[in-house]
């Protein structure tokens, strides 16, 4: 072949692999030093991986390597030891103390609002606001309003099993759906909403009849709201004769709540959240400016 | 030209030249392989923990569970608690195999815009997932979620007794009653007092029969989606559960 080569070429190259097809052969140059050494490396790494850790499925189950190494011990573990640290500074009084103890002693109080703060943004935020004023359907936090009782201790217990949670002791009270089942008729329902929006200086439903309202108030709504309208914490009624309102203050609004009731609910934190956090939790809401 | 020497190692010029050859001696090197790591996945109990509790969807909850997938929630929102301190803070225990063992397919994920929902069920309200739905700024202002408005939109469940026929053919024991009743029970989970309920608690032990703030009357997308979501991560019962002891 060396008289049709190319004359660039030289006559003698490296060796080749002695394949050819249409006339091109393939050089067969060695791998290179570091490279081949490296491969030879990692497959000695492998057997001892194969030793050390879990690797080769068996019949019933699968080598288990010396090492004794699983992914779920490692971080139950890492679980175990940082919970540890934080019960060393001062998380383990948290869990045992009742919120008025955590209250009175000022180095538990500031990890409780510190573990209570970060809390609140993970789990609360979503709800009531990244700073505890709610909206509408969702109570703010920073006001003197407490449907469910504003002590730290009744802020706790709300706070582990919640309201209309599905959870055995959590908060239940119910306002009945007074226009769509027929309890009351639309002319008493504007009545009554009209009544409670006196109470606190609002205008009501244009043409409906305060006074017709307060009759209607004293046969179905003071039973939970109070005779006065100043709520029950027990039954999660609110104050209605105050400048607050959950479900808003326009008359359409009042009219709107009446007519169908209000269920808001608020999910049970207990099995969620540690009793260390819920306690930090309440602690830190309690704080937050309105607390009783 | 060098003539090849004989001997294994000169022998791959047979796979060099035919192609169909070539191929079918890389899909055997490969089957080695998948063998090896995926087939022991199938025969060995270590690979789903045995836990009480995790029980077929309810039609309501698979229903939820198409929509899921229709939308491609997935696509941001992962549902694996992976085992890592600082997941297992934030969202609460590992997720386990079996936690996802009726998931075909499962909707494990590997993206995160938004966050895992592995154990979302329970954390929100009903009503709370209903305005996030419709308009996620509305209650997360930092929110970069799409609004999904349209979901409460009637549910078109024609088909969900095909859809459990589906999953019992992939595994998941949905009994001839459960198909034949799936769209008795899809009605009678949105309403607690009708006359379905006791017989759906029945078939489907712990499920939650509530109108998921929706009409009990009639079944929209949003309430099944909202089932589902508040079933995610609940079927275990983690104060009873045992690492060790349910580790096989």
């Amino acid at each position: 072949m060396a008289d049709t080569a190319n004359p660039g070429t030289p006559p003698a190259g490296p060796e080749t692999t002695g394949h050819e097809w249409d006339g091109i052969a393939e050089y067969n140059n060695p791998l290179p030093r570091w490279w081949l050494y490296g491969l030879y490396a990692t497959i000695i790494w492998a057997f001892g991986y194969w030793i050390a850790y879990p690797a080769w499925p068996l019949v019933s189950g699968y080598t288990g390597g010396l090492l004794g190494y699983s992914q779920r011990a490692t971080v139950l573990g890492e679980v175990a030891a940082v919970r540890r640290e934080r019960d060393a500074r001062g998380q383990a009084q948290l869990a045992s103390a009742a919120v008025a103890e955590i209250r009175a002693d000022p180095a538990l109080l500031r990890l409780a609002l510190a573990t209570g703060k970060a809390a609140f943004g993970d789990n609360c935020a979503g709800c009531h606001g990244s700073a505890a004023t709610g909206r509408q359907g969702y109570p703010n936090l920073q006001d003197d309003e407490w449907l469910w009782g504003g002590t730290a201790e009744a802020i706790e217990r709300t706070i582990r099993f919640g309201a209309r949670s599905g959870h055995g002791e959590a908060h239940v009270g119910d306002m009945p759906a007074f226009g769509r089942d027929g309890i009351l008729t639309r002319a008493e329902v504007e009545a009554v909403a009209s009544y409670v929006l006196s109470l606190s200086g609002k205008p009501g439903v244009a043409g409906a009849k305060p006074d017709k309202g307060a009759e209607v108030f004293a046969g179905n709504c003071a039973g939970c709201h109070g005779e006065a309208g100043k709520g029950n914490p027990e039954m999660g009624a609110p104050n209605l004769s105050d400048a607050i309102w959950l479900y808003g203050s326009a008359p359409e609004q009042v009219v709107a709540t009446v007519t169908n009731g209000r269920k808001g609910v608020m999910p049970a934190w207990e099995g969620r959240l540690d009793p260390a956090t819920i306690k930090s939790l309440a602690v830190y809401v309690h704080s937050l400016g309105g607390g009783k | 030209m060098a003539t090849a020497q004989p001997g294994l190692w000169k022998r791959h010029e047979i796979f060099e030249k035919n192609s169909i050859i070539l191929l079918i001696g890389a899909l055997i090197v490969v089957a080695i392989g998948g063998l090896v790591e995926i087939t022991p996945l199938f025969y060995l109990k270590s690979t789903v923990e045995a836990v009480e509790g995790v029980r077929p969807y309810t039609p309501l909850e698979l229903a939820g569970r198409n929509i899921y997938i229709r939308e491609g929630c997935y696509l941001c929102h992962s549902q694996m608690v992976r085992p890592m301190r600082d997941e297992i803070e934030r969202y609460g225990h590992f997720s386990l195999a079996a936690e996802s063992m009726y998931d075909h397919p499962f909707q494990w994920g590997s993206k995160r815009t938004g966050p895992d929902l592995a154990r979302v069920g329970g954390k929100y309200s009903d009503q709370w997932h209903r305005e996030h739905l419709i308009d996620p700024r509305a209650v997360v202002p930092a929110s970069i979620m799409p609004a999904y408005g349209f979901l409460d939109r009637p549910l078109d469940a024609d088909a969900i007794a095909d859809d459990l026929k589906a999953n019992r053919a992939l595994g998941v024991p949905y009994t001839d009653e459960m198909i034949a009743l799936a769209r008795t029970d899809l009605k009678a989970q949105l309403d607690p007092d009708g006359s379905g309920a006791a017989e759906l608690q029945r078939r489907y032990p712990g499920a939650t029969i509530r109108d998921f703030g929706g009409d009990k009357t009639k079944a929209a997308e949003i309430d099944a989606l909202i089932a589902y979501l508040q079933v995610l991560g609940t079927m275990v019962d983690f104060k009873i559960y045992e690492d060790k002891k349910n580790l096989r």
